[in-house]
């Protein structure tokens, strides 16, 4: 009985303390992430992100802008959390990032992001919205999961990129053990016994994988391209003996054949590249040539529109909008050249490319300036885009400033699935403003009214017991240390002045309770522009 | 203001008050008390809103409103006589040929758009796209253009939202539809969890940190439309106005009247919704992308466009609504007079039809005429700009106008000429 007791004290003991820990910043470090910073001093890294910076800077000059001053630490660490990641940084992680010594804590923190599997996750799902759409696709034949899942361990393991999409293309096999052919079922066709579509698959792989708009010719020659509609039809003729079978995707005989609904005849197609013959295989299986075409070092299409996409994920905005359409030469600003040649010459590196591009000069600055000539610095890089926030980044940033510990995908099962049902629903109701990712529009009236009233926002900002609100309210040591734990909590910064100075006096308002006021201002940053705008 | 008005009203504007930051929409709001609102009041004569039925994918005229029942393209389709002599409808529109003194058809709408996302952009703005400009939407224009009047809910409604549905352009997203789904109960999350003191605090904290985040990003942070979607979301919340979206508070026999689905109660809510002011809406119905069993699937689509658009007309009649609201039916362009070997028709944009009734459109008339081998040009050829110059003018608008885009180019509402037949007497 003693020791059923003495256990029950040290288990409560123990509780607390953990809870204590969360809050107050600690006297000794966290155990630390393995982290290499030297990959950022080497020269060839440097030179990249120097010769970046300086074409940016030739723009500056040359359109007479001033651009913005550099943004501190925890408002970088934010947005890299919020691309990479798809939520907010915790208090919890706020507290380790200010334990490193000052200059080392970006780096850190990349790194650590880079090692998180909320990282390998969050970019999977929004490549898989690319490659396979964001459709439920043929019953059976299409396992979105699978396919996501794959993409997750691709990336943790950092498999380049060009092998990626390689795979994706050219994969043979049944859809569940190699989930890279749902990129190929994800097209079947249900009144044509399940054959894939070769037009659909053409238009994804020209528009994903190139950035070029080839399937804008397949009704009509292109209106601003040099495609011709004979372009398209030679490019899905690669898939032309692409069939799907109870083993799977496989390669086999046939001709690619379309009906000439003008005509009124069958045409049989050969396949062929729109440009750049000379870097297709002569030998191989047809979708097999394809993808070392489509991948190839010397496909600059290739490199510019993966890094097109990744500094977009990252950045809220890609350097050439819409982000899947590079054809216009002359639109194509040299520092998305620069990043490409990087991409293309160090085999395709995802987290080499993520580390370049958030140690720019651009993706560090201040998303304010001065003079408030804003729209203008911000299209050109002076200053970092106001960015609408997608909705599961919302829905992620929600759940993780409702507990000061962090949210990831090593917490318990429970959790995880608490997790996936709110924000589901939650994404539902906010809206998923279409295919377009980045369009960067104005917040809606249902998405206010879903912040403000939902249920989302109502029950996490309510005192559970483990809900961030009841620990500052039982833990923090003052009034001003409560308000800025809520503060950190939910917008990664400290309060101003005049933010403290009022909150202060609302805490030390008798007529109101302190839990009820620590919610209150829990629903007023997250209702705020603050929350639902990447900065 | 209506008596039923007044009172959210001025809890509202006392609820606001309370926060410095929510001052323009305190004068927005006495603006439209004053009836001092930017555009022109609609004269007496004019259409004062417009609800589009819109048909997604892209709807057969063999099928709808322009059979060629006794030639071989139809492939099968019969056709059915009207109210109005002289004048078929394909067989399923049996509810809708006896509303016909009421609707006129134009069977030679011709457009150059052939996709469906620039099909849709073209019948909903008036216009091709164009990589320098977007245009605003018909309902758009027509929010930009008539007066607040006694709205006190979003005034551009889009009901079961397509994948494009209509925008504000270059008006600015503020004129952006607001999107819901099927209207069978109240509008969600519009109750707020507090009392109205709690509320006014909690939004007097949200005015402290959003002055923060406004420095040296006013410009930017007001295109963001975060605190005008705020407050027109707190002036929806204590609204009776809201009660409109919820078509379940009206009698049983007129929710029978408009067919018992999602877009019959939707096109229940638009006439709703144009009662309380609003002034377009948009209800669409999916499915019309029939490249496959064509005949099949438009059949099943009829069962659902028939009673709702008759029921509509008959609805808005019986209220005296009718002359006062344009309803509008169409999709992105029409299908092909061949029948491919799916038994579908693929997309067609040299030839199509779409309907108008209301809003002192004349009915019963016929505007052009297809080929009944498909094959020969239309005769008396409407041109997309047209039918928007048509609506605008209806409406009361001057289209012809000159508009400033952000951009600084001008840019008229629409460029086209109204088909007069459809407007004079």
């Amino acid at each position: 009985m003693f020791f059923r007791n003495l256990f029950f004290i040290v288990l409560v003991l123990g509780g607390a303390a953990t809870l204590v820990a969360n809050l107050i910043p600690p006297k000794h470090g966290f155990k630390p992430t393995p982290t290499n910073p030297e990959v950022f001093q080497k020269n060839d890294f440097l030179e990249t992100v120097y010769r970046v910076n300086a074409s940016f800077e030739q723009t500056w000059l040359k359109n007479k802008i001033q651009p913005a001053v550099d943004a501190d630490d925890l408002t970088i660490a934010r947005r890299l959390a919020l691309g990479l990641m798809g939520t907010i940084p915790s208090l919890e992680e706020i507290r380790q990032f200010e334990s490193r010594p000052q200059g080392e804590r970006l780096t850190w923190w990349i790194d650590h992001v880079l090692q998180d599997r909320r990282f390998a996750d969050y970019l999977a799902e929004r490549f898989a919205r690319v490659f396979v759409g964001t459709e439920d696709g043929p019953f059976i034949l299409f396992r979105r999961r699978k396919f996501s899942s794959w993409l997750s361990d691709q990336i943790t393991k950092n498999v380049p990129y060009d092998q990626i999409v390689r795979e994706v293309i050219s994969t043979e096999g049944i859809w569940t053990e190699n989930p890279a052919t749902n990129f190929i079922t994800v097209t079947a066709q249900k009144d044509k016994s399940n054959q894939p579509d070769p037009v659909r698959l053409a238009g994804r792989i020209t528009r994903a994988f190139l950035g070029i708009r080839l399937d804008c010719a397949q009704c009509h020659d292109h209106p601003f391209a040099p495609w011709k509609q004979s372009d398209f039809e030679s490019f899905s003729a690669f898939f032309g003996q692409t069939h799907v079978g109870f083993r799977g995707v496989y390669d086999g005989a046939g001709e690619y054949t379309i009906d000439d609904k003008r005509k009124n005849i069958k045409r049989t197609i050969t396949p062929k590249v729109s440009y750049a013959p000379h870097l297709l295989p002569e030998e191989g299986a047809l979708r097999a040539r394809l993808s070392t075409w489509v991948t190839h070092q010397e496909n600059t299409y290739f490199s510019q529109a993966a890094v097109n996409r990744v500094w977009a994920i990252l950045c809220g905005q890609p350097l050439v909008s819409p982000v899947d359409n590079l054809e216009t030469e002359a639109l194509v600003p040299p520092a998305l050249k620069i990043l490409a040649e990087d991409f293309a010459s160090h085999g395709h590196d995802i987290a080499r490319l993520i580390r370049i591009i958030a140690t720019t000069k651009s993706y560090r600055m201040q998303s304010l300036s001065d003079n408030d000539d804003s729209v203008n610095a911000e299209k050109l890089w002076a200053q970092f885009p106001l960015g609408r926030l997608r909705p599961e980044q919302v829905a992620g940033s929600i759940l993780q400033a409702s507990s000061v510990s962090t949210i990831d995908a090593e917490s318990h099962i429970l959790t995880r699935l608490a997790r996936f049902g709110d924000q589901n629903d939650f994404v539902k109701r906010y809206g998923d403003s279409s295919d377009d990712e980045f369009d960067n529009r104005g917040g809606t009236i249902p998405q206010r009214l879903v912040m403000m009233n939902g249920k989302l926002v109502s029950e996490k900002t309510k005192g559970g017991p483990f809900s961030a609100t009841t620990r500052i309210n039982w833990l923090a040591p003052s009034e001003v240390k409560s308000i800025e734990a809520v503060f950190l909590t939910a917008l990664t910064r400290r309060p101003t002045a005049e933010e403290s100075d009022f909150f202060e006096q609302n805490l030390k308002n008798p007529e109101v309770s302190k839990g009820q006021q620590i919610q209150d201002l829990f629903w007023a940053l997250i209702n705020s522009t603050e929350f639902s705008w990447n900065h | 203001m209506e008596p039923l008005g007044r009172r959210p009203f001025l809890k509202t504007t006392a609820m606001l008050a309370g926060s410095s930051w929510l001052t323009p929409v305190g004068q927005w709001l006495a603006r439209a008390a004053d009836g001092d609102a930017p555009g022109a009041l609609p004269s007496k004569k004019s259409a004062q809103a417009v609800i589009v039925l819109w048909l997604q994918g892209g709807p057969s005229q063999l099928e709808t409103f322009d059979p060629h029942a006794d030639s071989t393209i139809a492939g099968g389709t019969t056709k059915i006589a009207t109210a109005v002599k002289g004048i078929y409808l394909a067989s399923g529109f049996e509810r809708l040929a006896e509303e016909m003194g009421s609707v006129s058809l134009i069977r030679s709408m011709i457009s150059k758009e052939g996709d469906h996302e620039r099909g849709s952009y073209n019948l909903k703005t008036g216009f091709r796209p164009d990589p320098t400009v977007v245009h605003p939407s018909l309902g758009a224009v027509a929010c930009h253009e008539l007066s607040i009047g006694k709205a006190e809910i979003p005034r551009h409604v889009s009901i079961l939202s397509s994948q494009w549905p209509a925008r504000g352009g270059f008006l600015g997203d503020k004129y952006d539809a607001f999107q819901m789904t099927d209207p069978a109960g109240p509008v969600p999350d519009a109750q707020a969890h507090v009392d109205s003191n709690r509320e006014k605090s909690r939004l007097k904290s949200l005015g402290i940190v959003e002055q923060t985040f406004e420095k040296g990003r006013s410009k930017r942070v007001e295109e963001t439309q975060h605190k005008n979607t705020t407050n027109a979301a707190l002036k929806m919340m204590t609204s009776e106005q809201l009660k409109a979206f919820n078509v379940s508070l009206e009698p049983q026999s007129v929710q029978d009247l408009y067919g018992n689905t999602a877009f019959g109660r939707g096109c229940l809510a638009a006439r709703r919704l144009v009662e309380s002011g609003v002034r377009c809406v948009e209800v669409t119905l999916n499915g019309w992308d029939t490249h496959a069993n064509n005949h099949q699937f438009c059949k099943t689509n009829l069962k659902t466009l028939d009673p709702a658009f008759s029921g509509l007309i008959r609805d808005l009649r019986q209220r005296n609504m009718l002359d006062k609201t344009l309803v509008l039916c169409m999709g992105e362009f029409g299908r092909t007079p061949s029948i491919n070997p799916a038994g579908g028709r693929d997309h067609w944009p040299s030839g199509f039809s779409i309907a108008l009734a209301g809003g002192g459109i004349h009915g019963g008339r016929v505007i052009g005429e297809t080929d009944p081998e498909g094959k020969a040009e239309v005769k008396n050829p409407v041109r997309v700009p047209d039918l928007h110059a048509t609506v605008f003018d209806a409406l009361g608008i001057d289209y012809d106008k000159l508009n400033q885009t952000p951009i600084g180019r001008t840019v008229k509402f629409s460029e086209g000429k109204p088909v007069r037949e459809l407007l004079d007497a």
